[in-house]
């Protein structure tokens, strides 16, 4: 597991209150997690304050899952 | 809009919760106050040294089977972050309640006809604190999506709603130190005129925050000068006192139509039976200098009940143990009552737990039915030497046994707002 994917795993665990191993990285943060749309906003600025990144609302609406934060941010790290 | 023609229905006290400085459940806190023991202490939740009043009734932690509050026994960790704590300890007061009424609606129906009033006087200032200091420090974009529902006075209501899926009239009452008793009495009248079968009613309060203690500090309201003696600061119409003490935590009641109560066989512990209110018209903190605002409420609370003075056994009395209240306060019930006084019994409990504002009337709303199901008078603590006499007994001390068939209780807010109850035992 990449560094960055281990530290995404570890904000969701503590944000949303789920056991470590149903965040899995096919997860969704609402279907499979719990989330509602307002735990989706806090858990983008969680990744933001945590890897210093920004991430636009526009791009936030699409990171609906767990592959998806890791990805982006990934992507944002690179660039 | 009520010219159906229907008679106002009955309405009864089927559940009660409760989560205050004395502890947790009513039944643990009844003991306690009744017991003559006091949940004033020294505040330790931040640092006070430059605050004049350093004294609160805060909630004890421990667990619910000692009496204690431990919040992971009642809210998701996940959700606490979700809420600030007045809205918590609602949610603690409402639990026990709806659990004690034994209450759950099956069908669609029951549901709809269940609603939720519970109130706060200022709501999550703590909250709105912290966000002052994030955005302050120009850092507006890292808010919490939580913070304005965090904050909002009728997410108590909403969060119960929620929790239960009540989905009947979902209100808030928000009228200062009134707040309880308008909680309780504006429930009761929806009960009465239709609105719903059964109403989750009561206040929640926590207010001792940096925020909030300078700001009644600031308003000069508060005790400053039994720092060292904590359990002595709150003295109702003592000559010694300089103040009230801030206490915080939640009173719930489930409010019920006797029909309703009756044909689910529900355990009832007295009926909601008068509620009156008025206001000042004189000035923003201060009350009236005649306390005819006092007078004209209480006097409204016993006409809507059909009772007389002379019926009424008991006072739960508002008093804040300021100098200015107590006594006119006292001399309005005096008024009231006329030669009647003599066989009143008139307490504050205030005295042992402090004055939880938005919080007070609802857990002092409680402390008055079970007066009146135990059959005594709980005790105004510290009452040395009375500022003035009076006929009137104001239990000092120690709780008296005490036929109690009616009783009433009073709180009064900033704004000049009054509102009294009054209850009797289960019919």
């Amino acid at each position: 597991m990449s560094d960055t994917a281990e530290k995404v795993k570890k904000i969701v665990v503590e944000h949303l209150g789920v056991e470590e191993a149903k965040v899995t990285e096919d997860a969704s943060f609402i279907d499979d997690l719990g989330a509602d749309s307002l735990d989706t906003v806090e858990l983008v600025m969680a990744f933001e304050e945590a890897f210093g990144v920004e991430i636009p609302d526009d791009a936030a609406e699409k990171i609906t899952t767990v592959k998806e934060a890791i990805a982006y941010i990934d992507s944002q790290k690179a660039a | 809009m009520f010219a159906n023609g229907a008679a106002p229905r009955r309405v009864v006290v089927t559940g009660m919760g409760m989560v205050c400085p004395l502890g947790l459940g009513v039944e643990h806190v009844w003991k306690r106050l009744i017991a003559g023991e006091s949940g004033i202490s020294a505040i330790q939740s931040f640092d006070t040294k430059d605050l004049p009043a350093r004294i609160a009734g805060q909630v004890p932690s421990g667990t619910r089977e000692t009496g204690g509050l431990d919040l992971a026994e009642w809210i998701p960790v996940k959700d606490q972050k979700k809420m600030d704590r007045f809205i918590q300890l609602a949610i603690v007061a409402a639990t026990e309640a709806v659990e004690d009424s034994g209450w759950r609606p099956e069908d669609e129906e029951g549901r709809c006809a269940t609603g939720v009033m519970i109130g706060s006087g200022i709501g999550g200032l703590q909250t709105i604190y912290e966000a002052s200091l994030t955005v302050a420090s120009g850092r507006a974009k890292r808010l919490s999506p939580f913070f304005i529902p965090s904050a909002l006075i009728n997410l108590a209501s909403g969060h119960v709603s929620i929790k239960y899926g009540f989905k009947g009239p979902n209100h808030s009452a928000v009228t200062a130190c009134a707040t309880g008793v308008h909680a309780l009495g504006d429930a009761a009248r929806l009960i009465a005129l239709g609105d719903a079968d059964v109403m989750v009613a009561g206040g929640a309060e926590a207010a001792i925050s940096e925020l909030g203690m300078a700001g009644f500090c600031a308003s000069r309201a508060l005790s400053t000068g039994y720092n060292d003696t904590p359990q002595q600061a709150s003295r109702p119409w003592d000559e010694g006192r300089d103040g009230f003490v801030m206490g915080e935590g939640a009173g719930v009641m489930v409010l019920e139509e006797l029909e309703h109560a009756k044909r689910r066989g529900a355990k009832i512990y007295g009926e909601v039976v008068g509620y009156g209110m008025s206001g000042d018209a004189h000035h923003i903190t201060a009350p009236s200098d005649t306390g005819d605002g006092a007078f004209r409420s209480m006097r409204a609370a016993l006409k809507s009940a059909g009772v007389a003075p002379a019926e009424v056994q008991y006072v739960n009395a508002h008093g804040t143990s300021t100098p200015l209240g107590d006594d006119l306060e006292l001399g309005a019930v005096e008024r009231l009552w006329g030669g009647d006084a003599g066989k009143l019994a008139m307490s504050s409990t205030k005295s042992a737990i402090g004055h939880l504002l938005g919080a007070a009337g609802a857990v002092e709303g409680i402390f008055s039915v079970l007066a009146i199901r135990d059959a005594v008078a709980p005790p105004t603590l510290n009452l040395e030497n009375p500022s003035r006499e009076s006929a009137i007994d104001r239990v000092a001390k120690q709780a008296q046994p005490r036929r109690i068939e009616v009783a009433l209780s009073n709180s009064f807010g900033f704004g000049g707002t009054n509102a009294s109850i009054v209850f009797r035992g289960a019919p």
